[in-house]
């Protein structure tokens, strides 16, 4: 029964998305999609809770045998990202009700909604396949997709920002299928755990260094590893709202997700902790914490900003795994479903400050918060776990972060994360300071028609969306137990294999 | 009850005043019956606690939630936590009643806002006073923080936001910066964050580190107004009179030097802070502290303003005690939290009352008052006198231990002789610039209009409270006396 349910995750939203497109109704497009991420969202939580103490699901496509067949086994991390992914769904499909009527063009609403069931599909699938060819396929239908939710963005340099992902993203898919095709010729398998279970019989091989290579230097680049994260900043930046939410709280995840699966998973830990690769990831890790968010201080627009944030809080959990600690790992692990919630919280914020104000720019928001005190206080709450503040959920997984790198002695990474801490109180300060302190301006809004109240309200969905983030972001500083038992459980898998 | 039941009530009354305060926006009186309520129940189970202590065991205690293993949000009873408790929720009463008669005659905006933070804001000194390791007063410290900003803004006006915007800035810049790290490198190097008798440092920490590690304790606590950091004080000025009496000259305040003292007494240990003679240098932050605090509120024309630096300049008397680190500094520290309390209080309800009755707010206006408000100037010459320490005034005894501690300090002798010199010209600087204006009241030059008029009754009640409970210490300062003593080395 378990078994048979993992696939529904793929077949639903693959079933639904072409439905989805026929419709021009919101409202319908609207309910399918909702439908769709909260039935992703059961049936993750149920897998979850199936796996998390340590067994496995397996699943063959078509009754084929794996190696031949493609196979889905499914373990906490698989469950646990998969969860992250259905959760973050749901979320923004609350809130795209209210925001995507107004950002997105009316005929183009039934394609919105399947592309986003589209980029949903890719997303779980990657998080659930154990074919590593299987995988570069969804990632390139949660590529595409997002690709043209991107270029939707209301402001025209989402066109060029969208243009200039695709161009990356094809690199980055392109270097890892090449990586992929090597491996082939050397191995002879597709299937990750066939491949990484007769690895020493074609350890030698010249080819197996060079596929190493290209499948993280294409990884790197859909994770945005500094200094691989040129698109990132623009993509979330100039995507609609809604978009935002979701890719910064999942894409990015799920690439590092592949990461981890290729380095503990596909090639054993000996053989390329012998390239140097923990070292570069460990340096490039600190570089990316710092430079993000010296970045995003000087960023004057609120999803700049937080893009920019995305870029060093991926480095923080780079730094995670490149410990190969349990609790470097246990961090990283956190951290992703931590940041997940974090940054859709702040997105969210930021889309309704967008959609009262019609503007993300800070200049033009001075005192806006007196207008949303309860948008500006989740905000905050956000912020202050983004920092790491204790009692909220960012300060856990910077703990065990610390841990990780006191056990070790690693002081570079102690000051690079204190540092990065630092640069995040002045960075939301930045936002604090801008919308709360400085003296109110009346915002120029143009092409508004009259008795427009979205001016003077926010909608109820938007709201219980945000605050859901910003409870969750309190909740889980405080009951850590679920995000915990399963980085742990994760962690002690990927260093005992 | 048991003492553990009756540590839980501590923290949930006032989080249930609060809501219920906040649910009888429409009925004035019964709203702030409500506050007063809380705020005796509140005071009853502080004293059930005191008057049970001896039942004291490791038991006294519970944990909330454990976020992460070793590092649990707990709280327990202990004797130092015990009297700051005391001394606020008791002063909360005095406070509600001043407060009530305060707010209506000053026509004040959003009171049930107002009274429900409040009631919020204590639930935070609760939870700090009797907080179980420093994971649990760090969070409460930061909670406390965010809960007052909303009251020191409470007019709205741009000034106060200018107000409020120092006082967030300085209170969470300085503990994300300096507080958080420096608990951080506490649990790596102890592998606890808990309170023990003696500290939980001696032994783990390199001695070469202890100073660095204690400075960032002490600039990282900014609650204390320890400078450079003491800016927020006057700016949280801004508040309406109320605030700045409990929260601003009690309740925060107190909780900043409360945790320093703590964190002295629990986490260092004060035999590990003599042994290494870190204090030989520390202690200049606080002298010099008391000193420059003294000076500038000499300078100051508005009242507020002077009591704030005059209690930044007191508040340093306590983080100086805390770190003669000797067995009477640290009695005289822990007295001092309590006997500047009551006497400050009283100084502010005052500063209120010539606000609320004569609109007067500079010292340079109170000319030939103190014969139009008799009542209100007596009340502020007697906080006056207690904060200068002369007898018949409990502010004596605690300037008593803490130059008996500063006497019997051993360190170089010229560090020595500046802390003694300090002390005694830090009381001919308190004569000058608080007596002054009493004396400026009485016997200035007024202008013919000797119409008596004192602020409303429930103001007078307030400010009577404290009042009296300062000439009562002076006679049986045994209560905090006791608290003091069992902390002490």
């Amino acid at each position: 029964m378990t078994e048979q349910i993992t696939i529904l995750l793929v077949i639903i939203p693959l079933l639904c998305a072409p439905i989805t497109a026929i419709f021009k109704s919101h409202k319908i497009a609207w309910a399918i999609t909702f439908f769709v991420s909260l039935c992703c969202l059961l049936i993750s939580s149920y897998i979850l809770l199936q796996v998390i103490d340590g067994s496995q699901v397996i699943y063959e496509l078509g009754g084929w045998q794996p190696p031949w067949g493609i196979e889905y086994k499914i373990d906490s991390l698989n469950a646990f990202v998969a969860l992250i992914v259905s959760v973050m769904a749901v979320v923004s499909t609350v809130f795209a009700y209210a925001s995507v009527q107004r950002e997105i063009d009316d005929d183009l609403y039934g394609l919105f909604y399947a592309a986003f069931q589209l980029c949903l599909l890719g997303l779980l699938g990657i998080a659930l396949t154990g074919d590593i060819f299987n995988l570069f396929v969804f990632l390139e239908i949660s590529s595409l997709s997002s690709y043209a939710l991107i270029s939707m963005g209301s402001n025209r340099k989402a066109l060029t920002a969208a243009f200039s992902y695709l161009i990356l993203g094809t690199i980055g898919a392109t270097f890892f299928l090449i990586g992929v095709g090597f491996l082939y010729a050397a191995s002879g398998s597709l299937n990750i755990f066939d491949i990484a279970s007769r690895f020493e019989t074609y350890e030698k091989m010249q080819l197996v260094t060079t596929s190493f290579i290209f499948i993280i230097l294409g990884i790197g680049l859909k994770a945005a590893i500094f200094p691989l994260h040129s698109w990132l900043p623009n993509a979330y930046g100039y995507a609609p709202s809604v978009i935002s939410i979701f890719l910064a709280a999942t894409a990015t995840k799920v690439s590092i997700y592949v990461l981890i699966r290729v380095l503990f998973d596909v090639y054993p830990m000996e053989y390329w902790s012998k390239l140097l690769i923990p070292q570069v990831l460990l340096t490039l890790g600190c570089v990316a914490v710092i430079y993000g968010s010296v970045r995003a201080w000087q960023q004057n627009e609120i999803r700049r900003l937080l893009a920019f944030s995305s870029v060093a809080q991926i480095g923080y959990i780079i730094i995670g795994l490149a410990l190969l600690s349990h609790s470097g790992i246990t961090s990283a692990i956190m951290h992703m479903f931590n940041h997940a919630v974090i940054k859709a919280t702040l997105f969210m914020a930021a889309g309704m400050i967008l959609y009262r104000a019609r503007s993300t720019t800070l200049s033009d928001l001075g005192g806006f918060a007196v207008n949303m005190p309860w948008t500006f206080a989740a905000l905050f709450i956000a912020g202050l776990s983004l920092i790491g503040v204790p009692g909220t959920a960012g300060f856990v997984s910077k703990w065990y972060l610390l841990e990780g790198a006191v056990a070790q002695q690693k002081w570079f990474v102690v000051i690079s994360i204190a540092l990065g801490s630092v640069f995040a109180v002045a960075y939301l300060w930045k936002i604090v300071d801008a919308m709360y302190f400085s003296a109110q301006r009346k915002i120029h809004i143009t092409k508004v028609k009259s008795g427009d109240i979205s001016l003077a309200v926010a909608p109820k969905s938007m709201s219980v969306a945000l605050w859901t983030g910003a409870i969750a972001c309190i909740y889980f500083g405080l009951f850590t137990k679920l995000p915990t038992d399963a980085a742990k459980s994760v962690a002690t898998a990927l260093l005992g294999s | 009850m048991t003492i553990t039941t009756a540590l839980i009530f501590t923290l949930v009354i006032p989080l249930v005043g609060a809501i219920a305060i906040s649910q009888l926006k429409r009925y004035e009186n019964l709203r702030d019956g409500a506050t007063l309520v809380t705020a005796l129940c509140l005071f009853a189970v502080n004293v059930y606690l005191f008057v049970n202590r001896d039942l004291i065991t490791d038991e006294a205690n519970f944990t909330l939630v454990e976020p992460i293993d070793g590092l649990a949000i707990a709280f327990s009873l202990n004797s130092f936590g015990l009297l700051f408790a005391l001394v606020a929720s008791g002063l909360w009463i005095a406070t509600s009643i001043y407060a009530i008669g305060y707010m209506r005659a000053h026509h004040e905006k959003h009171q049930t806002r107002f009274f429900t933070l409040f009631a919020v804001a204590i639930f935070g000194v609760m939870a700090v006073a009797y907080s179980d390791n420093l994971f649990t007063l760090f969070l409460f410290y930061e909670f406390l923080t965010v809960s007052t900003y909303p009251l020191v803004t409470h007019s709205g006006t741009q000034a106060a936001k200018r107000g409020g915007r120092t006082y967030i800035f300085i209170l969470m810049g300085t503990s994300i910066l300096f507080f958080l790290p420096a608990m951080i490198i506490t649990w790596f190097t102890a592998g606890t964050l808990d309170f023990v008798q003696g500290g939980i440092l001696q032994g783990k920490l390199d001695s070469a580190a202890l100073l660095p590690l204690l400075l960032l304790f002490i600039l990282g606590i900014s609650k204390a107004g320890v400078m450079p950091f003491h800016k927020w004080l006057p700016a949280a000025m801004v508040a309406p009179t109320p605030v700045s009496a409990l929260l601003h000259a009690v309740a925060v305040v107190k909780a900043g030097v409360f945790s320093v003292v703590k964190i002295v007494v629990f986490i260092f240990g004060t035999d590990f802070i003599n042994d290494v003679h870190a204090n030989d240098w520390l202690i200049y932050l606080p002298a010099i502290t008391i000193l420059a605090a003294s000076l500038i509120a000499l300078t100051k024309d508005n009242l507020k303003e002077r009591l704030a630096y005059s209690t930044v300049s007191q508040l340093s008397y306590i983080v100086l005690g805390a770190m003669l680190a000797n067995k009477y500094a640290i009695i005289g520290a822990s007295m001092h939290i309590a006997m500047h309390a009551f006497a400050k209080i009283a100084l502010f309800f005052a500063a209120g009352a010539i606000l609320v009755t004569m609109h007067k707010t500079k010292v340079s206006e109170l000319s030939g008052l103190g014969k139009r408000m008799p009542f209100t100037f007596t009340v502020f010459t007697i906080g006056t006198l207690s904060i200068i320490g002369l007898p018949f005034f409990g502010g004596m005894w605690s300037k008593w231990y803490l130059l008996s501690g500063a006497l019997d300090y051993q360190s170089i002798s010229i560090t020595y002789w500046f802390v003694l010199s300090t002390l005694a010209i830090s009381s001919m600087l308190n004569i000058y610039y608080l007596l002054s204006i009493p004396m400026k009241g009485f016997f200035g030059a007024s202008d013919g209009n000797t119409s008596i008029q004192e602020a409303p009754t429930a103001c007078l009640i307030g400010m009577a409270i404290p009042t009296l409970f300062t000439l009562y210490l002076f006679f049986d300062p045994s209560i905090f006396y006791v608290l003091s003593a069992a902390i002490a080395p």
